[in-house]
């Protein structure tokens, strides 16, 4: 395998680990507010800030890990995509920053208001909203280089139903992916009435997600027909993600195993997110920027290398710690212990 | 026209996010090792006075360390969006300690979580006080890694350019770049000392409050000792930082002590300010120190600015801020010292209401000293993004809305500063150390 593939199948997985993660979090904090809003808080709020509390910096790594690192391996992308996306990405930095302090002045700091709550339930489904955007781009068609200068068009963006598709398909699979997750953890707390709800969620959540999925590969076939064609090449993938689909929902539709439920699911957004990364290759940025152009010399690439096999040798025994210690420990989970 | 508003803008908001990043991350990365040392004395002494400490310590940091992260990533991407020609060429030399602090990060991250989860899950104390470790390395290892990238801004090394194109490049040349030792080394000794400092003040404030117990006065004599320990240690590694000036940024080093004239036996401007361009006036002149403390030797010929283009001068302003730092160090110093020494001989002037403002005003001080000492770096190095390859003029993006994201930042800016002081000041104020160890007394514990 060349390096610059090896570089973004790693990248790749860190942005899949975000999108996991996030899910989770971003919809934890909207069914939150959402239950406020409905007085229905007693029965949630409990799973979501026992399973929040320990993991919500470890979160925003991911993301970071993800930008830092595709400067690292495709330096052309800090050009490319730094000059468009200033306004775009400075608006999700924003919303970030307010969630993620958010959350700790009131779990650590006691500042509890309703409008924080709503801030922060909300601006959890803009984050995935406005980040999506850069997935639009990178499809092209959005971007004029004149003079050397690059330029996102915005009219042609908002205008776009490529754009508006995406959107949608981020928050469905936001808090669907979180609905499924969240019924597993509270059924592993032994807590029925939110377990109840919560499957109730991911059921309403499971036929948007895949409708607008499957919208979006339609959409393709106007917007950017090479790709298009790539996907259909790989319409195995797409298969086999699907089969994975139905059996989440049937699973979860029976009342059964919702923590392999949790799994299939994670193999299926697995799947779909290599199969689309996989039929958007060699571009970056359509058609500006090709993995081979963006690449960086040899030399950082095996240092890069080097250092992340380093780091994921530290990583995966301190995540398995964390894990063991308030996702499969029983007693935290069932509240037993703090 | 349009593009000098875009750098001129980017520069603005690249100085207001760092100078707000860096009041956090000063904190985040001293405060994890000062927790240490106390719950590790309060375990060695059997002391709960100290673990209380590093609790309370504890709970305000998570609050710290959540601004630090969101405008960290903040820093982190904008870096992209507003420089996005420096990142490209930075991204091909200096990604790799880039991409290392991320590894740091993650560290400390894990950890943490699981280090404030779990007061009371181990029986034996000593296990729960281990999971600080990575804690405390993560946060001083995401300053040692970001520092190796700002060090190579100011000494560029390890790759070649040919017709505008990068070859050969060595990225552990560049990362072990002349500026890395002295910058790597001062700014770490000066974010421990200045987590003491502002963890000092915070005891002196609550014993001026009214509050007259003990576990002040401990956590007190406990902070001053590692900040004394500390500024000793930066003012040092600060006089290398100037012998590495001389050598490799003489430019710099000119601008800041205001030395026009190339000549030998130097004598240093203390102070002072400067009347119509280059007339310095009320200054101090210290013979030979110039010399001394550019290349330790009284009769050293120190490089002036008159061996300088005039357009790569650096702003002379940088002469205040080096003043700043420096005054402030020494002030600090002298605080801890004579605190350490009244305490030892039983003297009552440490008791006394003026000395313990001094104490409480020695934390803003020491964050000034870190604003200063950083905008003396950034600013002494212009116009050079990368000194003598890259003008910050020819980095920054070309984009025309970087005012409105001015006007968006400065006001998320406003409202994180804000809620984390009132959060702060209420965590503490609703929960006063006795009430604390009264409850405690009461669970039987
Ligand atoms: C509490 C803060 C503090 C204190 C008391 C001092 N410094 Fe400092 N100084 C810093 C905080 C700082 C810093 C924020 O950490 C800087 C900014 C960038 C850097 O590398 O470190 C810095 C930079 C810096 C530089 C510029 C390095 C460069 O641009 O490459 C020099 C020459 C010194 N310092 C020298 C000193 C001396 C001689 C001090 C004597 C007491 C001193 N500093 C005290
Ligand atoms: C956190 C402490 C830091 C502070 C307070 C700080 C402050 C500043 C200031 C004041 C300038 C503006 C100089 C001028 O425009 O006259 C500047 C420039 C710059 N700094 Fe730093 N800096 C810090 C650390 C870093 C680090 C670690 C990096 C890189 C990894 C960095 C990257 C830059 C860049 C790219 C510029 C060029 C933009 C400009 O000239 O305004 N800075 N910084
Ligand atoms: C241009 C310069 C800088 C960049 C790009 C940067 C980047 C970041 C990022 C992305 C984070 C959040 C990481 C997370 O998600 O956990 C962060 C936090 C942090 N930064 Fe910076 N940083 C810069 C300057 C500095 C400097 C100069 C220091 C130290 C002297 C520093 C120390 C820290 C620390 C300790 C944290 C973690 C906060 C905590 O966990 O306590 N940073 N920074």
């Amino acid at each position: 395998m060349s390096y610059e593939i090896i570089g973004i199948v790693v990248l790749w997985l860190f942005l899949f680990g975000y999108i996991i993660v996030a899910s989770i979090d971003f919809g934890a904090g909207f069914f939150h507010a959402y239950s406020v809003l409905t007085n229905k808080h007693h029965i949630i709020s409990k799973i979501v800030q026992r399973y929040l509390s320990p993991v919500w910096e470890v979160t925003n790594v991911f993301l970071v890990f993800f930008f830092v690192g595709i400067v690292g391996f495709f330096p052309s992308t800090a050009y490319y995509y730094g000059t468009v996306l200033l306004v775009p990405a400075s608006l999700s930095l924003i919303l970030l920053a307010i969630r993620g302090s958010y959350y700790a002045f009131t779990t650590y700091g006691k500042l509890r208001s309703k409008f924080w709550t709503y801030l922060y339930g909300f601006s959890g489904l803009f984050i995935p909203a406005s980040l999506s955007i850069v997935l639009t781009i990178s499809e092209g068609g959005f971007v004029e280089e004149d003079n050397n200068e690059l330029s996102l068009q915005y009219a042609t963006l908002f205008a776009s139903p490529l754009t508006w598709s995406i959107v949608i398909l981020s928050l469905t699979s936001v808090l669907y992916i979180s609905a499924v997750f969240l019924t597993w953890y509270a059924n592993k707390a032994k807590d029925q009435p939110a377990t109840d709800l919560l499957r109730k969620y991911a059921l309403i959540w499971a036929g948007p997600a895949i409708i607008t999925a499957t919208g979006i590969i339609i959409e393709l076939r106007t917007h950017n027909p090479v790709h298009f064609q790539r996907m259909l090449d790989l319409w195995w993938m797409f298969a086999i993600s699907g089969i994975l689909f139905i059996t989440t929902v049937y699973l979860i539709w029976q009342k059964r195993s919702y923590g392999l439920a949790f799994f299939l699911l994670t193999g299926q957004f697995f799947i779909a997110f290599y199969a689309y990364g996989i039929s958007h290759y060699p571009y970056l940025l359509y058609p500006y920027l090709t993995i081979d152009e963006g690449f960086t010399s040899e030399g950082m690439a095996i240092a890069l290398i080097i250092a992340f096999i380093a780091g994921f040798c530290l990583l995966i025994p301190s995540l398995w710690l964390l894990l063991r210690l308030f996702l499969f420990n029983k007693d935290y989970v069932e509240g037993k212990i703090k | 026209m349009e593009s000098e508003q875009a750098v001129f803008y980017s520069r603005l908001l690249t100085e207001l996010t760092l100078s707000f990043h860096i009041i956090y991350a000063t904190i985040g990365v001293g405060i994890p090792f000062l927790i240490f040392l106390a719950q590790w004395l309060g375990i060695k002494k059997q002391d709960e006075h100290y673990i209380l400490l590093a609790r309370r310590w504890t709970r305000g940091f998570v609050i710290t360390v959540a601004v630090g992260v969101v405008t960290g990533t903040a820093i982190g991407l904008q870096l992209n969006l507003l420089w996005p020609t420096f990142m490209e060429l930075a991204g091909h030399v200096i990604a790799l300690p880039l991409f290392m602090e991320t590894f740091a990060f993650f560290f400390e991250a894990i950890f943490l979580g699981i280090y404030l989860y779990t007061w009371d899950r181990f029986r034996d104390q000593r296990k729960h006080m281990l999971l600080l470790v990575p804690v405390a390395i993560g946060a001083s290892f995401s300053a040692v890694f970001i520092t190796m990238v700002n060090a190579f801004m100011n000494a560029p090394q390890g790759f070649e350019l040919a017709n505008g194109e990068l070859i050969n490049v060595e990225p552990l040349v560049a990362m072990f770049n002349p500026a890395m030792p002295t910058k790597v080394s001062h700014v770490v000794a000066t974010a421990y000392m200045t987590s003491a400092f502002v963890l000092a003040a915070i005891g002196a404030f609550r014993l001026l409050r009214g509050s007259n117990h003990i576990y002040h006065k401990k956590a007190l004599l406990l902070t001053l000792k590692v900040g004394l320990v500390f500024s000793i240690a930066s003012a040092i590694i600060g006089d290398f930082a100037g012998k590495y000036l001389a050598e490799y940024q003489p430019e710099k080093l000119a601008a800041m002590e205001w030395h026009f004239e190339t000549e030998e036996q130097a004598s240093l401007t203390l102070l002072g300010f400067l009347a119509n361009g280059e007339e310095i006036k009320f200054s101090i002149e210290v013979p030979y120190a110039l010399s001394i403390l550019a290349h330790g030797d009284p009769n050293a010929e120190v490089i002036g600015l008159d061996q300088f283009a005039e357009d790569e001068i650096p702003p002379l302003y940088i002469h205040y801020l080096f003043n700043i730092m420096v005054i402030i160090g020494m002030i600090t110093m002298i605080i801890a010292l004579f605190y350490i020494v009244g305490n030892a001989l039983n003297r009552t002037f440490v008791k006394n209401r003026f000395f313990l403002w001094l104490i409480v005003s020695s934390g803003p001080l020491s964050m000034i000293a870190i604003e200063a000492g950083w905008w003396l770096a950034e600013v002494g190095r212009q116009p050079w993004v990368l000194r003598g390859i890259l003008r910050t003029e020819n980095a920054a993006t070309t984009s025309n809305h970087v005012d409105f994201m001015l006007l968006f930042f400065i006001g998320l800016y406003l409202v994180l500063g804000l809620a984390s002081v009132i959060v702060l000041t209420r965590m503490f104020k609703n929960n006063p150390v006795e009430r604390e160890l009264l409850d405690q007394q009461r669970n039987g514990r």
